[in-house]
């Protein structure tokens, strides 16, 4: 418990761990852990972040152990995705404007980064808004906003997409990457190498989205859920009431951070949401491969926003370097220092999976946290 | 960018647009307020509120003890550097 004294509330922590360590006891005593150690998955990136600033893995009793799933938009960019990107940036017309998160992930030539420094307009913006600025001042460049990120950040691409029409504004338009919570964890719970027993399910993205969608989880999968915020003590709290609803077999969606996630979510940004986007047959993954209705793309009224129908995307497929194991680590199958090339070939200076190229993928958390060695 | 960071608004620059003029840890800049207002809370009411801000949106309001609170978060994460320089320097 080396780290407890960083907590908010030490008391409290300290209560939560020990109630925690009960609860595994007696978890271990009716023989539920016998077979193997309990799977809890924090889907979020945020979430993964947190564990490991604050040690939280260490802190759980032997049998409950993290799977770090797949929750961090930029870990899971596939790499032809980033070569459409390059693509359409390296257009002379073009102003191309994305997170700055977005601008190092490897694409199978190059990163956003490397066009950018062999003269491609690539742009970081902090907001869409501000992509949106430029367009409105550049009125004879063409603006693309590369949007990327769950619930959490597509209304802020919806409502900018909506200004842009509402000012007339022409040469704006958005490349539309998001991706949904709710496929994909489903998809995580279809895949025949994973077995979880509860989830941490994302504050922000739930903040969005509401609770409901949540649901079929709990009720088709059986699997107990509760809605989680980022403070460390948020963790903690949330995992010992995750352990509750095992305890007592149970299976619902709980709200731990009510504080923030009203149980219906933000109406005028699902308002937004649903004006502007509709949901994709299926979307491509790093390391997962295709879900079925995993992502969003803009609706027919939105054409004129819309980067795919205003420029040729090549849509390459590339498969993932044969080195890289960044699927199976964001499936909880093997853990990052199990990738043969993690901290050598692979490391933050130069990620070759796009786990290692955000603090919130599990490897560079891993690798930040300096759980280089294999420990016993 | 999925965390967010609190801020609070501190002028209404546009009732129309809604966009509301925000301070974070002392960096000022411009941000839409679409998500957070309704009927019973229009945008003149919006001055003084605590807002947890994510890429220019604010998409919660939030009491002063929780933004203090989420702001050291993210300090001891190391993500309030990044966020506001992001912020300051954007395009
Ligand atoms: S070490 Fe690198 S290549 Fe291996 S799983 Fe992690 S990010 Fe992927």
């Amino acid at each position: 418990m080396k780290f407890v004294d960083e907590f908010r509330d030490t008391v409290k922590a300290k209560t939560l761990t020990k109630e925690i360590q009960k609860i595994a006891q007696r978890l271990d005593a009716n023989k539920i852990t016998q077979a193997r150690p309990l799977q809890i998955m924090e889907f979020c990136g945020g979430h993964t972040h947190t564990i490991f600033r604050y040690g939280i893995e260490q802190m759980l009793p032997d049998n409950i152990e993290m799977v770090h799933g797949p929750g961090c938009p930029v870990c899971v960019l596939p790499m032809g995705r980033v070569d459409d990107c390059v693509a359409l940036a390296e257009r002379p017309e073009v102003i191309f404007t994305t997170f700055g998160d977005a601008m190092r992930v490897p694409g199978s030539k190059k990163s956003l980064l490397q066009a950018k420094a062999d003269g491609a307009d690539i742009r970081m913006t902090y907001s869409p808004m501000d992509a949106l600025n430029l367009a409105r001042k550049n009125s004879d460049r063409e603006v693309i906003f590369f949007g990327l990120g769950f619930e959490t950040t597509m209304p802020s691409t919806a409502l900018t997409v909506l200004h842009a029409e509402r000012e007339g504004i022409t040469n704006f338009s958005l490349f539309c990457n998001h991706i949904t919570t709710v496929p994909t964890i489903k998809a995580v719970l279809d895949s025949p190498d994973m077995q979880l027993d509860g989830f941490l399910a994302p504050g922000h993205v739930a903040m969005v989205i509401g609770e409901r969608p949540f649901d079929f989880i709990t009720k088709d999968y059986h699997k107990p859920l509760v809605i989680t915020g980022f403070e460390p003590l948020d963790i903690l709290h949330s995992m010992w009431m995750l352990l509750q609803q095992i305890e007592a077999k149970e299976s619902i969606v709980e709200n731990q951070y009510s504080r923030i996630v009203p149980p219906e979510g933000n109406a005028p940004a699902l308002e937004a949401l649903t004006q502007v986007f509709e949901v994709r047959e299926f979307f491509e993954w790093r390391g997962l491969g295709s879900i079925d209705h995993s992502g969003v793309r803009m609706k027919k009224e939105y054409a004129a926003y819309d980067a795919e129908e205003k420029f040729p995307v090549p849509n390459l497929k590339i498969a993932d370097p044969k080195s890289c194991q960044c699927g199976e680590v964001i499936k909880g199958v093997i853990k990052p220092w199990d990738c043969k090339i993690f901290g050598t070939k692979c490391n933050p200076e130069n990620p070759m999976g796009a786990l290692m190229v955000s603090s919130e993928g599990a490897c560079a958390a891993y690798y930040n946290n300096g759980y280089e060695k294999k420990s016993a | 960018m999925c965390l967010g960071i609190p801020g609070q608004i501190i002028e209404i620059t546009n009732a129309d647009k809604l966009t509301a003029k925000v301070d974070v840890s002392g960096i000022k800049r411009e941000i839409n307020i679409a998500c957070i207002i309704d009927d019973e809370h229009p945008p003149e009411r919006c001055v003084g509120d605590w807002v947890l801000v994510h890429v220019g949106f604010a998409m919660s309001r939030i009491d002063e003890d929780e933004a203090e609170r989420t702001l050291k978060i993210l300090e001891e994460l190391g993500e309030v550097q990044e966020e506001l320089s992001a912020m300051q320097n954007s395009a």
